[in-house]
């Protein structure tokens, strides 16, 4: 008996953690509309700071407390230098553009929390006066647990007074339904976003910062955390605190029994609850009924999609002319970069393909791209099969996967789309990650050799241009199905889910096929991946393999076909360039920090605007 | 008190106010007249800021406001209540008054929640019901309160008896009539000509984004052509 108490109160202090990180994600998102992806690093720097102020204040008890206390509030400070100095500029650009940027942030910090706090894992501080046990009916359990346990009602109870007793709080939860009607009523927003994000990066800070005692600090917390905050706002439902709270409890206990019973299962669990959630109820256990995604729509509508003007034909066909000519005037260096160019230009136009045109946010497409990987690399392991009968048979997994995935996904829309794609890609990365005797867990596929003709020990060329073939026409076939009568109805749905049921289309279906026809894709840019890089490993499938993808979308321009492909250029370029460095997070980081300040409407939008004209594209069109 | 010249606005492509240009004296209560797509909302959107204008002036007291961010307009002294209405649908009676309070302006008496509920004695029963869960009058009702929170010293009203039923339509001319007496400076935008006649000084009509007609009202009531031309359907 006393040891399921036990297990029970395990599972509520490492709530306590989960929902301080989840309702800051969960305020700032309701009133910024920001979705901001450097939440997790805000948790490890909380934890990190932490550290560094209880050993200057010495270990007593007013240090420790003092030391966390005071850590979350310069962490609430960082997030409100990164709203200030970043985010401000940056609030009239697309929907979901600011995430780019909150990416950025992510990578400096890394680099800085490298550079100040080292490699090693840090064991934190025990708290002063609860470093022993309580016995519960013969079970101990940690006492700093008991602490954790109160911390998490005593949080809730503070934010409620803070939202509905006071002036400030109210104007949040005003904003958080129509902020432009607060501005015209004389609040000025600015405050209130740079308000919010200190409060949210606070609790973030906070969470990092009273796990120390239990879990240390490491490089890694950050997207660690970043994942499980996600699902706790979706499962609780975004903007509201208590529902961060039944999720995160939720979600803890269910971990505390689970590992119980079956211990692999825990990475896998957090995210099948929320798949169940959702499909159940689409907005949370206390969300409320409204898509998250189409209020906070900025700028401009997108241009009616036009057939390419002569003179961009003409530049297409240079570029092809280019890339048939490399070889020829290129070293292998040059070569393997234009190959990963390629492969991830593919694989940013099939995540485009669903997200702009489509209208559907995917933050886990990398499940994709990593499906085509493993179905070729399976096959050559299992079933001996050559290079390119696992070319092209390797996509069907990554179609099996979005047919699956897919059917769920379609039915919600924004925010709430976007992180069921990344549960479940999540999953599919747990799977891959934790199924050592088929995959090779961590160790990841090796040896996926090529055919004889295409041996890059020889020379990169043939695999070159084969890639360069394979990758081209897959962009030109979704280009040409966007202006299909196919790609006529994805983009109804997008535009009105009504009208277009009203019309005969068949909603969800449409958009089912297209998810899949956009992860068929994306299985065919894996596919070629894993004979590039000769192995296969579950990062192919992994969280920042997905964010990269969209960093390339977003960079590149949402609004304009060309944009995944400027973006994947511009971002994997200047990666290969940087990565040499020691220090390239960081500069990466910055990079895109700097483009996303510059060009807030992507940079092919910025190119369309500027160079539009030139090409044939109409002046008054070009935004 | 308030001067609108030569105002040019745009939808992405679309040219939707051309060469506006209307002014409304201390005291005054103006009604801009149109029908549904002439212009009126985009014109008032204008005027506090939630929209940008590509050219013209735009002048309060004198003051140059055009494409300044809403709330540096508002703490001027404008007061906007949208068409949609726009109440905080969470939010109680109270709150939603509590989001439209500014500070006390010097020499000008100041609304407190004691005073609207005088105004709007329904709304004094439902203080702390949430705005979602009133009816279409009582929230139309709430927006103008709302918004008197801020102590305004001119008012922007887009289409105050839209969807209302004929009595409440009454009361809220009574209320405009009862701002007017205020001191209150008032801008409002109308399809319903009635209404209008019953509140309002002067008239613009409005058609396609231009300004067709400027006159007193009882100049428009006398011009039977202006009306059928612009104004009924
Ligand atoms: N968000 C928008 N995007 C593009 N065009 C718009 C938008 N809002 C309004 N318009 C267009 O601007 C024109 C003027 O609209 P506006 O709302 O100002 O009209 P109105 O006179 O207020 O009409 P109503 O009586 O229907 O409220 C209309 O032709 C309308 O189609
Ligand atoms: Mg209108």
């Amino acid at each position: 008996m006393g040891f399921y108490i036990v297990q029970v109160l395990t599972g509520l202090s490492s709530a306590a953690a989960l929902f301080l990180v989840a309702s800051g994600l969960s305020i700032i998102f309701g009133v910024t509309r920001v979705v901001n992806l450097a939440h997790g690093s805000f948790y490890m720097l909380g934890a990190y700071i932490a550290y560094s102020l209880i050993d200057l204040f010495g270990r007593g008890g007013l240090g420790f407390w003092g030391g966390i206390v005071l850590a979350a509030v310069a962490v609430g400070m960082i997030g409100a230098i990164v709203e200030v100095l970043i985010l401000r500029r940056v609030y009239q650009a697309p929907e979901l553009f600011q995430l780019v940027a909150t990416f950025g942030v992510i990578l400096v910090i890394q680099d800085i929390a490298l550079l100040v706090w080292g490699a090693e894992d840090l064991v934190g501080h025990r708290a002063p006066g609860l470093t022993g046990a309580v016995d519960i009916m013969g079970t101990p359990l940690p006492a700093y647990d008991l602490a954790l346990i109160a911390i998490s009602p005593v949080v809730l109870a503070g934010l409620w007074l803070l939202f509905n007793r006071t002036r400030w709080g109210t104007l949040v939860r005003a904003a958080t339904q129509d902020r432009e009607m607060v501005g015209a009523l004389g609040v000025n927003q600015a405050w209130l976003f740079t308000g919010t994000f200190f409060l949210g990066s606070m609790l973030a800070g906070l969470g990092g910062a009273v796990q120390l005692p239990k879990g240390g600090a490491d490089l890694l917390m950050d997207f660690n955390v970043i994942a499980a905050a996600f699902v706790v706002v979706v499962v609780g439902g975004m903007g509201s605190i208590f529902g961060a709270f039944l999720a995160a409890v939720l979600i803890a206990e269910l971990n505390a029994f689970g590992i119980l019973v079956f211990p692999e299962i825990t990475l896998v669990l957090m995210f099948l609850v929320m798949a169940v959630v959702l499909i159940f109820r689409p907005w949370g256990l206390l969300g409320s009924p409204e898509a998250p995604g189409q209020k906070g729509q900025q700028g401009p509508p997108e241009q009616p999609l036009r057939p390419a003007p002569v003179r961009v034909q003409m530049a297409g066909v240079a570029v092809v002319g280019f890339l048939a000519l490399l070889p020829v005037v290129a070293g292998p260096f040059a070569l393997v970069l234009t190959v990963d160019i390629l492969i991830f230009a593919l694989f940013a136009v099939s995540l485009h393909f669903i997200m702009g045109p489509g209208g559907m946010v995917s933050f886990g497409h990398a499940a994709y791209f990593g499906g085509g990987a493993y179905g070729a690399a399976l096959l050559i392991h299992y079933a001996n099969s050559n290079m390119e009968s696992a070319m092209a048979l390797g996509p069907v997994l990554a179609a099996v996967l979005a047919l699956v995935f897919g059917w769920f996904c379609v039915r919600l829309s924004g925010v709430y789309l976007a992180m069921l794609t990344l549960a479940f890609a999540q999953v599919a990365w747990s799977v891959v990650f934790q199924w050592n005797d088929v995959t090779g867990g961590d160790d990841g596929l090796l040896y996926i050799v090529k055919s004889a003709w295409a041996d890059t020990a020889q020379s990169w060329v043939p695999f070159y241009l084969l890639t360069a073939v394979l990758c081209l026409s897959a962009m030109l076939f979704l280009r040409r199905v966007l202006f299909s009568p196919f790609g006529y109805a994805m983009r109804a749905c997008r535009d009105s889910e009504l009208r277009s049921h009203a019309i005969g289309i068949n909603v969800l279906e449409q958009r089912w096929l297209a998810f899949t026809l956009s992860g068929v894709a994306a299985g065919v840019a894996g596919s070629l991946y894993v004979f590039s890089k000769g192995s296969a490993f579950p990062d192919y499938m992994s969280i920042p393999l997905s964010f990269d993808a969209l960093i390339m979308v977003l960079l590149g321009g949402v609004k304009t076909l060309l944009g995944p492909i400027v973006g994947a250029v511009t971002f994997t370029w200047i990666q290969d360039e940087i990565s040499r460095f020691e220090y390239w997070r960081f500069f990466l980081g910055l990079a895109i920090i700097l483009l996303v300040i510059a060009f807030p409407q992507g940079i092919a939008g910025f190119g369309r605007r500027y160079l539009g004209p030139w090409f044939g594209i109409r002046a008054e069109e070009a935004q | 008190m308030l001067e609108v010249t030569r105002l040019h606005v745009f939808y992405g492509r679309a040219h939707i106010l051309a060469d506006v240009a209307l002014s409304v004296d201390k005291g005054e209560v103006v009604a801009l007249l149109g029908r549904n797509g002439a212009g009126k909302s985009t014109t008032l959107k204008s005027v506090i800021g939630l929209l940008r204008p590509a050219d013209g002036e735009i002048r309060f007291d004198g003051e140059p406001i055009a494409g300044q961010p809403s709330h540096v307009i508002c703490r001027k002294g404008i007061g906007y209540v949208p068409e949609e209405r726009r109440v905080f649908s969470d939010l109680t009676v109270l709150e939603n008054l509590e989001v439209g309070r500014q500070a006390p302006r010097t020499g000008l008496p100041s609304w407190t929640t004691d005073r609207l509920f005088d105004l709007f004695p329904n709304l004094a029963e439902l203080r702390t019901r949430p705005a979602g869960r009133m009816s279409g009058g009582e929230q139309q009702m709430l927006t103008i309160a709302r918004t008197l929170m801020g102590n305004p010293r001119a008012v922007l009203l887009d289409e105050p008896s839209e969807g209302l039923a004929p009595v409440i339509v009454e009361q809220m001319a009574a209320t405009i009539t009862e701002l007017k007496r205020a001191g209150l400076t008032v801008l409002l935008s109308e399809q319903n000509l009635r209404f209008a006649t019953r509140v309002a000084d002067r008239a613009y009509i409005i058609e396609k984004g231009r300004i067709r007609y400027e006159g007193t009202m009882d100049a428009l009531m006398a011009d039977e052509s202006v009306r059928s031309a612009y104004l009924t359907v």
